[in-house]
C-alpha cells in the first residue's frame, strides 16, 4: 500500500471523530434514562484491532474518559477474535471493568471488513434501574446494589440473547426502559461499525493500522510536548471530605516526569461501609479529565493522548475499592478527585489552576412513600439535579450554580412540576456563598421544594461539602458549605441518607459555593461595587471581607 | 389595481449586500441586483436596489402588487447589543432564572469560559408574588399590593422595555396579562413583552430568554418597520409590505412590530424556501439545501417540498457555533445547521500539525489574501484560486481583482511552510478539510433529525455553494446536485415563494390515554382564532391551510418526535391512529417501537398559512447535446490529485439539454459552478444545472 499523505490521514481522523459523535447522538436520542439525555451520561468510541482507542465522542461525561479505553482492552483479551462473527456484540456491567457502578452497561462490537475483524466499536450508557436497593448509598456490598453481568455475548450474529434480556428485565423496577436502553446501545454499536466500514471503503483502506498509528503517535507526541513544558517534580496534597459514617481523607501524589505524569492515591482512607466507594477506573477518569483540562486540552481523547497519564492507588483504599465493596454512588467522591489533583497541580502551575469548587453534583432523587403505593395513590420517581458554584479561576470569578467537573444539566422548574406532585417555591442564588477573593468563587443556590398534595415524599441523599466546604487558593476564602433542612427552623441534616419530607413541610436544599482565588483586599473596587449592586455579596461582606469603603 | 397587481418585489437586507428581485405574474424573474447595505439607514440601500430592478424591468411603483422584505437588522441588533434597556419580571422566589439557566458549561475542557451575556443584569431582574401550577390553576393570586413597589423599581432602573415571564404562564396567562395592564397604566412609555404571547412553551429559562430578546429589539424594530413603510409609500408603493420570518412564512408589519424576534434569520429561511420551490418543480422529494457564503455554510433538510421546521434557535453564540454558548430563543424556525465555513474562512495549523479551517473569517473586508486589501491569512477562497477554480479576471462581476501570487504567499506562510508542503499542496489540504467539515456537519444534522443524506438531492446556492458542492457532496455520500438560476441572490428569490403564515407552539401536558378530547379541541380552537386573525391581516382572501402537530415521546424520554394530527377537531377514534403513527415514526428513527410504554405529549403546534403558490413542473428536455469547450482552464483535480484542463463555459450561453462532462467550470457573474471530474452536468428545461455523479 502506498503511503497515505498526512492531510488525507487528518481528514480520516476527522471522519472518525464525526463517526463517534454520530454514535453518541444516536444513543442519546433513543435513551430512556433521564441522566443519559439530560447530561449525556454516555460514551462511544472506535478501536483498532489491538484494542487501542482511536476516537471517543466528546459528548459524554468525564466519568467515561479512559474507563472505556481500558474496558475494551479487557473484553478483547477475554474473547477469542478468531471465533467472532459479524453481528456479534459483547456486554458487561461489571463496575471494575465497565464504569464504576452497575448501572453503566458497556457493549463492544467487532467490526468486519471483507470477512476479517479490523477493529471494534464500543459504547456505554447508564440504565435506570438494576434492582437491589436502587441508586443510593445504603448498600452494604455490591450484591445489595443489584444485578452484575460478567462479560458475555449479548448478540450472536445479530440475534439478541433472549435469556439475557429476560434476566435484565426480571431484575429491574423499570424493565421496559432497560430494554429500550439496551436496544439504543446495540443501535449505537451498529451505526458506528457501519460508518467505519463505509469510511474505509471510501478511502480505500483495508486495515486501520496506518491511520491508528498516525492518530496515536500524533496525539501522544502532542501530549508529551505539553507535559514537557511543565515544571518537573513531585507534588502532594490531601482533601478532607464528609464521607458517610465518618470523615474521609483523600491523598494524592503527582509526579511530573519528562514524558508522563504519574498520580498515586497512597495515604487515602480505606473504603466506607456504604456505597460511596470508588473503583480505580472511575477515580482515574475524573482525575485524568481534570489534568487534561489544563494539559493539552485541544488534543482529542484516544490511546495516545491518555497513555502518558498513569494513575495508581493502594488496593482497598476508597479510591481503589475492590469487590465486593458497594459502589453505587461512586460519583459523589469521584467528582471531588479534580479538587484533589488540582491541590497538587497548582503547586506546579500556580497561575492556571482554579480554587476548589462545590464539585460534587447535588442530585435530589425523590420518590413517593411505599405506603402511598400500597394505597394505590400516584407513584413517582424523579431525579432532580442542581449544582453549586465552581472555584474562582486565577483570572476570573467562578461560575455560579454551574456543573464542574460533571456536565450535568440542572432541572427546569416547569418541567419538574409537570411530571411530579411537587411544588418548587424558590430557586435563587445564595448571597455571600461564593468564597471571597481577588476573584470570587461561584455562588451556590437555594432550592425550596414541597409536596404539591397531601402526600409525603422521600429523598435519597448522597452529597458532599456539607461539613467540608470548598477551600480557596492564594489567600482566597472558602465557599459556603451545603446545607439541608426541613423547614426554616429545622436542624441541619447530614448530606447522606434517606429523608422523609412530610406534606405541608418544605425541604430547603442549599448547594455549596466555590472557593475564592487570591486576597479579597486585592479585588478590583469596581468588581466589589458591581457585586453589591447585583446583590451577589452583602454590603457587610464588602466592608468586612473586601475592605470596601462606604 | 387588477391590471397592475401582478408584479412582486422582494428585498433581502444582509450584512454586506442588499439583494433585490422582481418577478412578473407568472413567476418569471425579470431583474435582480446586489447593492451595498447601508448600515446607518438600511432603508436607503433597499430603496436604491428596488429603484434599480424597477428601472431594469420597466415597472412603475404603483404596479407592484406584492412586496416582501427580510432583514438581518433584528439579528444584528442582538449580536451587536444595540437594543433597548430591558428589565425582567419573574415569579417571586425565582429571580435567578437567567443567572442559573441550565447550570451547564458549553465547553467541557475549557477552564476559562464565561457564561453568555443574556442582556439583563441581575440588578434589573425583579419579581412579583402570585403562582400558577403546571395545570394552569391559580395557587396564589397575583400580588397586586406589590405592583406599586415594582413600578418604582422599574422607573428607578431606567428600563425602556420589560419582559414578563411568570411560572406556568403558558398554561394560564391571566397573571401576566393583568400585570401588563397594571404596569402599562402606571408606565405608559414602557414597552412590554409577555412570555405567554411571545413563546407559550414550558421551560422557564428558554421562555424568559425569548421574551427578553423580543423586548430588547422591539423599540428599534417597530421604529424601523414603520419608517420603512413610510419611505416606500412615499415613493408610490400602494400594496402592503409583508415581512419574512424565521419560520419561512410572511407576516404583517403589525405582527412583526409586536413579535420582532420572529424576524431573526429570515435570510437563510428564504434560501431554504427557494430550495423547496425548486424541489417541487423538479419533483425531488428528498433534498438537502446547501447555502455557502463568505462566512458560514447553512444546510437544511427538505422532505416532500417542506423544509424541516424547529422550535429553538440560539443567537449570538459567544464561542461561535458551539451549542449552548449563546442565548436560546424558542420561536418557529426552519431547522438548519450553520457552521463556520465560507470563502473567507481562515486556514491555520494547530500544535499537532493539523490543518484547521474557520470559524474565524476574513469576510469580504479585508477578505482573502488574493483580494490584496490587507488580508494576509490564507482562506478557502485563496485555496480555490490556487487550484484554478476561480478566474482571477472575473470574480464578483469583475469588481474585485485577484492576485494569485498573494494567495500563494499566504498559503505557504500560513499552512505550507509549517507542514513541508507547497502552496498548491497546502491548498489541497485546506480544501479537503473544509469540505470534510461541511459534509460532517450535514451528516450529523441528518442523524440528529433521524434522517439519511445519501439518497438526497443537494440544492446548492450562495456565493460559494456552486463552487464547493461536488467536493462536499462526494464526502457526504450525495450523488445528485442541482444549482438553481441566480444562485447568488437565492434568499430574496425564495421570499417570493413564501406563504403568509403564523405558527403557535403551546405546552399542555397529557398522556395519550388520558387526553381530555373536548378540552383539547377548545384549546386548539382558541389557537386557530388567534392565528387566523394574524394570517387574514396579510392574506384577506383565498384558502388557508391548517397544520397541527403533537410533540410526543415515551414517558421517561427526553427527545420528542413530531406527529401530524388531523386538521379537524379530534375524535376518540383518532387516538389509536395517533398511537400507530407515533410507533411507526419511532420505529423508523430507532429501529423498533418499545411495547407497553406510556406515550406522553408535551407541546402542540398549529400552523396556518395561505395556500402554496402554484409551481410549474420542469418538463423533460427532448434534445440533448454533449458540449465541447471552446476554452479551457488549468485546474488541480481533487479526484486524481493532479493538474488537468477543465472546460470553461458561460452559464448564460448554455441551453436546456446541454450536457457538460466534468471537469468543467460554468461561470456566471456572481459565482462559478465547478463540475468535478466524477460528475456530469446538464441543463434542464428550467435552466437549472443538474449534476449527477458518474457511476
Amino acid at each position: 500500500m502506498r503511503e497515505i499523505p498526512k492531510t488525507r490521514l487528518q481528514v480520516m481522523w476527522n471522519r472518525l471523530l464525526a463517526v463517534v459523535e454520530e454514535q453518541g447522538q444516536a444513543l442519546i436520542r433513543a435513551a430512556f434514562s433521564p441522566i443519559v439525555r439530560e447530561c449525556g451520561d454516555i460514551s462511544a468510541g472506535v478501536f483498532d484491532l489491538r484494542g487501542r482507542m482511536l476516537a471517543q465522542a466528546v459528548t459524554g461525561t468525564p466519568g467515561h474518559i479512559n474507563t472505556m479505553a481500558e474496558a475494551v482492552k479487557t473484553l478483547r483479551a477475554r474473547f477469542d477474535i478468531a471465533a467472532m462473527k459479524p453481528g456479534d456484540i459483547y456486554l458487561t456491567n461489571d463496575p471494575w471493568i465497565a464504569s464504576g457502578h452497575l448501572n453503566d452497561f458497556l457493549l463492544m462490537m467487532p467490526v468486519f471488513l471483507r470477512g476479517e475483524v479490523i477493529g471494534f466499536t464500543s459504547c456505554t450508557s447508564h440504565l435506570v434501574d438494576l434492582g437491589g436497593l436502587g441508586m443510593g448509598p445504603d448498600g452494604a456490598d455490591i450484591y445489595d446494589e443489584g444485578l452484575l453481568i460478567p462479560p458475555c455475548k449479548l448478540l450472536d450474529q445479530g440475534v439478541v440473547s433472549p435469556l439475557l434480556l429476560d434476566i435484565v428485565k426480571a431484575n429491574s423496577r423499570e424493565p421496559i426502559a432497560n430494554e429500550g436502553d439496551i436496544y439504543a446501545l446495540i443501535a449505537c454499536c451498529e451505526i458506528g461499525a457501519h460508518r467505519l466500514v463505509e469510511m474505509m471503503d471510501e478511502f480505500g483502506l483495508d486495515r486501520l493500522d496506518p491511520l491508528a498509528d498516525y492518530i496515536i503517535d500524533t496525539s501522544r507526541r502532542g501530549t508529551v510536548a505539553a507535559i514537557k513544558a511543565l515544571p518537573k517534580g513531585t507534588y502532594q496534597s490531601s482533601l478532607k471530605v464528609d464521607g458517610y459514617e465518618a470523615e474521609i481523607t483523600l491523598c494524592a501524589s503527582l509526579t511530573i516526569a519528562d514524558d508522563h505524569i504519574a498520580l498515586d492515591f497512597a495515604g487515602t482512607s480505606p473504603c466506607s461501609q456504604k456505597g460511596i466507594n470508588v473503583p480505580l477506573n472511575y477515580a482515574t477518569a475524573y482525575s485524568v479529565f481534570a489534568l487534561r483540562c489544563l494539559i493539552g486540552p485541544d488534543i482529542p481523547n484516544n490511546a495516545g493522548s491518555l497513555e502518558p497519564f498513569r494513575v495508581t492507588g493502594p488496593k482497598g483504599s476508597i479510591l481503589n475499592a475492590q469487590a465486593p465493596a458497594p459502589v453505587a454512588m461512586r460519583h459523589t467522591l469521584g467528582q471531588l478527585t479534580p479538587d484533589l489533583v488540582y491541590g497538587c497541580l497548582h503547586q506546579a502551575l500556580p497561575d492556571q489552576v482554579p480554587a476548589e469548587g462545590a464539585s460534587c453534583m447535588y442530585d435530589l432523587p425523590l420518590r413517593n412513600t411505599p405506603e402511598a403505593a400500597m394505597r394505590g395513590d400516584g407513584v413517582f420517581a424523579l431525579e432532580l439535579v442542581y449544582n453549586g458554584g465552581t472555584g474562582a479561576r486565577p483570572t476570573l470569578d467562578g461560575l455560579s450554580a454551574t456543573a464542574f467537573p460533571s456536565g450535568v444539566w440542572g432541572s427546569q422548574v416547569e418541567t419538574t412540576e409537570a411530571v411530579a406532585p411537587v411544588l418548587i417555591t424558590k430557586r435563587e442564588l445564595r448571597v455571600d456563598s461564593g468564597g471571597a477573593g481577588q476573584y470570587r468563587g461561584g455562588l451556590g443556590q437555594r432550592i425550596e421544594i414541597t409536596p404539591a398534595n397531601a402526600q409525603d415524599f422521600l429523598v435519597f441523599l448522597s452529597v458532599e461539602r456539607v461539613k467540608n466546604p470548598a477551600r480557596g487558593r492564594g489567600g482566597g476564602g472558602t465557599g459556603a458549605p451545603g446545607r439541608i433542612r426541613i423547614g426554616r427552623a429545622g436542624e441541619d441534616l447530614p448530606g447522606k441518607g434517606t429523608l422523609r419530607v412530610p406534606a405541608g413541610e418544605t425541604l430547603i436544599f442549599e448547594t455549596p459555593g466555590g472557593g475564592g482565588f487570591g486576597d479579597p483586599f486585592l479585588r478590583d473596587a469596581k468588581a466589589v461595587r458591581r457585586d453589591i449592586r447585583e446583590g451577589l455579596i452583602s454590603e457587610k461582606a464588602a466592608y468586612d471581607i473586601y475592605g470596601a469603603k462606604p | 389595481m387588477t391590471k397592475h397587481a401582478h408584479y412582486r418585489v422582494a428585498v433581502d437586507i444582509g450584512g454586506t449586500f442588499t439583494d433585490s428581485v422582481i418577478e412578473d405574474g407568472r413567476g418569471r424573474i425579470l431583474a435582480t441586483t446586489k447593492t451595498p447595505t447601508t448600515p446607518q439607514n438600511p432603508t436607503l440601500g433597499a430603496l436604491e436596489g428596488v429603484d434599480h430592478v424597477l428601472a431594469q424591468a420597466g415597472v412603475e411603483w404603483d404596479q407592484i402588487g406584492g412586496f416582501i422584505h427580510g432583514t438581518t437588522l433584528a439579528t444584528n441588533a442582538l449580536i451587536e447589543r444595540r437594543g433597548a434597556r430591558v428589565c425582567g419580571i419573574t415569579t417571586a422566589g425565582f429571580r435567578d432564572i437567567l443567572e442559573i439557566g441550565y447550570e451547564r458549561r458549553y465547553s467541557q475542557y475549557d477552564m476559562n469560559i464565561q457564561k453568555p451575556d443574556l442582556l439583563v443584569p441581575r440588578s434589573r431582574c425583579f419579581t412579583i408574588g402570585g403562582r400558577m401550577d403546571a395545570q394552569g390553576r391559580e395557587v396564589e393570586p397575583l400580588e397586586r399590593a406589590a405592583v406599586a413597589r415594582l413600578v418604582d423599581d422599574i422607573a428607578e432602573s431606567r428600563a425602556e422595555a420589560a419582559a414578563i415571564c411568570l411560572l406556568h404562564a403558558y398554561a394560564n396567562p391571566a397573571h401576566e396579562q393583568e400585570l401588563r395592564a397594571l404596569l402599562q397604566a402606571a408606565l405608559p412609555g414602557l414597552v412590554i413583552s409577555i412570555s405567554s404571547d411571545v413563546s407559550p412553551e414550558a421551560r422557564e429559562f428558554d421562555r424568559l430568554c425569548t421574551t427578553i430578546a423580543n423586548a430588547y429589539i422591539q423599540p428599534l424594530m417597530s421604529r424601523y418597520l414603520y419608517d420603512f413603510v413610510e419611505e416606500f409609500e412615499g415613493r408610490g408603493l400602494t400594496c402592503p409590505i409583508l415581512m419574512m420570518c424565521a419560520s419561512g412564512g410572511m407576516t404583517t408589519i403589525g405582527t412583526a412590530a409586536r413579535l420582532p424576534i420572529r424576524l431573526v434569520e429570515s435570510g437563510p429561511a428564504g434560501g431554504a424556501i427557494l430550495a423547496a420551490r425548486i424541489a417541487r418543480s423538479v419533483g425531488e422529494e428528498q433534498v438537502i439545501s446547501f447555502d455557502m457564503g463568505g462566512t458560514t455554510a447553512k444546510l437544511c433538510l427538505i422532505d416532500h417540498y417542506q423544509p424541516q421546521t424547529g422550535r429553538k434557535f440560539e443567537i449570538a453564540r459567544a464561542a461561535r457555533f458551539i451549542k449552548g454558548s449563546g442565548m436560546p430563543v424558542r420561536i418557529p424556525v426552519l431547522e438548519m445547521i450553520e457552521i463556520g465555513a465560507g470563502g473567507g474562512s481562515i486556514a491555520h495549523v494547530d500544535g499537532l500539525g493539523r490543518i484547521g479551517v474557520g470559524p474565524q473569517s476574513m469576510g469580504s473586508d479585508p477578505g482573502p489574501a488574493a483580494f490584496s486589501r490587507g488580508g494576509e491569512e490564507p482562506t478557502v477562497t485563496d485555496a480555490d484560486i490556487l487550484h484554478g477554480l476561480i478566474d482571477p479576471g472575473a470574480f464578483a462581476e469583475g469588481r474585485i481583482t485577484i492576485d494569485k501570487e498573494a494567495a500563494a504567499r499566504a498559503m505557504l506562510a500560513g499552512v505550507g511552510s509549517k507542514l513541508g508542503l507547497s502552496a498548491e499542496q497546502a491548498a489541497a489540504g485546506v480544501s479537503e478539510i473544509v469540505d470534510e467539515s461541511m459534509a460532517s456537519a450535514g451528516r450529523m444534522h441528518a442523524v440528529e433529525s433521524g434522517k439519511d443524506l445519501s439518497a438526497r438531492c443537494m440544492i446548492a446556492f450562495g456565493g460559494n455553494g456552486p463552487l464547493h458542492v461536488t467536493r462536499m457532496a462526494r464526502r457526504a455520500g450525495v450523488s445528485r446536485i442541482l444549482i438553481p438560476r441566480d444562485p447568488g441572490v437565492g434568499s430574496a428569490i425564495g421570499f417570493l415563494s413564501a406563504p403568509v403564515s403564523y405558527e403557535i407552539v403551546r405546552s399542555r401536558y397529557a398522556t395519550l390515554e388520558g387526553i381530555d378530547i373536548a378540552a383539547l379541541n377548545d384549546f386548539y380552537a382558541q389557537m386557530i382564532d388567534e392565528a387566523q386573525e394574524v394570517v387574514r391581516a396579510g392574506a384577506p382572501k383565498g384558502d388557508l391551510s391548517i397544520k397541527k402537530q403533537a410533540f410526543m415521546r415515551y414517558h421517561g424520554q427526553g427527545h420528542e418526535i413530531e406527529i401530524p394530527l388531523p386538521e379537524d377537531p379530534l375524535e376518540p377514534g383518532d387516538i389509536a391512529t395517533i398511537r400507530a403513527d407515533f410507533e411507526r415514526e419511532y420505529g423508523r428513527q430507532f429501529s423498533r417501537a418499545v411495547p407497553g410504554m406510556r406515550i406522553e405529549i408535551l407541546n402542540w403546534a398549529l400552523s396556518i398559512s395561505s395556500s402554496d403558490l402554484k409551481v410549474l413542473p420542469v418538463l423533460p428536455v427532448k434534445d440533448q447535446a454533449r458540449m465541447t469547450p471552446t476554452e479551457t482552464r488549468k485546474i488541480m483535480c481533487e479526484v486524481t490529485g493532479e493538474a488537468c484542463e477543465a472546460g470553461l463555459f458561460m452559464r448564460e450561453a448554455l441551453n436546456p439539454g446541454d450536457i457538460i462532462p466534468g471537469p468543467a467550470l460554468l461561470r456566471e457573474p456572481q459565482t462559478t459552478t465547478y463540475v468535478s471530474r466524477d460528475f456530469t452536468a446538464r441543463i434542464d428545461a428550467g435552466g437549472n444545472i443538474v449534476m449527477q455523479r458518474n457511476p
